[in-house]
């Protein structure tokens, strides 16, 4: 039963895609032609039969969900954006001075799936002055190499991932996403 | 005309930001930290300089009505989509191997990964 | 339209500067490095390419070329781990 809804799920999305990509080619809804509505939908399905077990996995129901899609929308054009701004003015800080304090330490990451980890590990590299470098298969756990540590912190055993962004709690907003 | 400055600010935005990263990677001292004006710079300036075309995309579109500009938004959007995810990916495996080589921060003030490892 | 041209000769000379760094990395990490950060400039040039010859068929080589350019990196840096 779950298998024929990953199916579906999997075959809208890359009928989605598909669709965007051939935006401007006719003229239903002034977009597309019906023809390459056509053969969207057919390759679709032929894209969801294939990978219907790589994209949402029976173990995780998350992506089916489509109110975390939207708050995954908003968080990546808000916090996460605002943030990613700041990490570039301070590699550009770093660049230009060279005055550099780097070393990696372990973070603690709370997620319980897969998917929140890859999130999370890929907002912490885009974000200030941190970029993942492992993983702990057993906890989870995350080592992250900072490029400027504060004074102090390098002595403490492990830190909170709430520690390593700035402004906003982007773990909390991963976790309202993935889990 | 004020999307015109805008679609300028972006573009230069963006190559101030691309050229940092390319220093960065010339300047710092070793992998993990030319990791970091890699992956962060040169991605901000890419979306920049998407940001321009989409810019320039959208008031196209609006002033010609051709489809074929909303094609040009459409396809950037997902060009910049994936550009941000597998760039964050591939800094993270590249840091990975580079750990597993044996290349450890140098300098570096303390290394946890090397410790557990052990 | 100059200005197109303009960001596009910057972004070649920047991957100049970018293959310094690609044949004196010390390390084959560095070089790696290196031609990742080269192969995001080629697809942002390629993506303000499509802007000056206005043909949408630039960005999706984009695409493409920035998916295949990560699996190459993946393949390189699996290969370096030593896990291949």
């Amino acid at each position: 039963m779950s298998n024929m809804i990953s199916f579906f799920v999997t075959s809208i999305f890359s009928f989605v895609v598909y669709l965007l990509l051939t935006a401007g080619s006719g003229s239903v809804l002034r977009l597309w032609s019906s023809q390459e509505i056509m053969a969207g939908a057919v390759l679709g399905l032929i894209t969801g039969f294939a990978a219907r077990k790589f994209f949402c996995s029976q173990r995780q129901s998350a992506p089916l969900n489509p109110l975390r899609w939207i708050t995954a929308v908003l968080y990546v054009i808000g916090p996460f954006f605002i943030e990613m701004a700041k990490a570039n003015v301070d590699v550009a800080y770093r660049v230009i001075t060279g005055r550099i304090r780097p070393g990696i330490v372990r973070v603690k990451s709370g997620m319980k799936t897969d998917l929140g980890t890859l999130m999370l590990a890929n907002s912490i590299t885009l974000t200030p002055g941190t970029l993942t470098v492992g993983i702990d298969e057993e906890t989870n756990d995350l080592f992250v190499h900072m490029i400027n540590i504060p004074e102090g912190t390098e002595a403490r055993e492990s830190l909170e991932a709430r520690e390593v962004f700035s402004i906003f709690n982007c773990p909390a907003w991963i976790r309202r996403i993935a889990e | 005309m004020i999307l015109n400055v805008l679609i300028w600010a972006a573009l230069l935005i963006g190559l101030f930001f691309n050229a940092l990263g390319v220093i960065g990677i010339l300047r710092f001292p070793d992998v993990y930290t030319r990791l970091h004006a890699d992956t962060k710079a040169t991605t901000f300036g890419s979306i920049f300089t998407s940001l321009a075309v989409m810019l320039y995309g959208v008031s196209q579109f609006f002033s010609t009505t051709d489809g074929q500009y909303a094609a040009l938004v459409f396809h950037t959007i997902i060009a910049v989509i994936v550009l941000a995810v597998t760039n964050a990916t591939g800094a993270h495996a590249i840091a990975r191997a580079a750990h597993k080589r044996g290349h450890g921060p140098n300098p570096s003030v303390v290394d946890r990964l090397k410790e557990t490892s052990k | 339209m100059t200005i197109w041209i303009f960001s596009v000769l910057v972004m070649v000379a920047l991957m100049l500067l970018a293959m310094i760094r690609l044949f004196k990395g010390p390390t084959s990490a560095d070089r790696v490095v290196a031609l990742d950060a080269i192969n995001t400039l080629v697809v942002a040039a390629m993506i303000v390419l499509g802007v000056v010859f206005k043909q949408i068929i630039f960005i999706d080589v984009a695409i493409i070329y920035a998916l295949l350019s990560f699996v190459g990196t993946l393949y390189i840096s699996k290969y370096l781990g030593g896990e291949l």
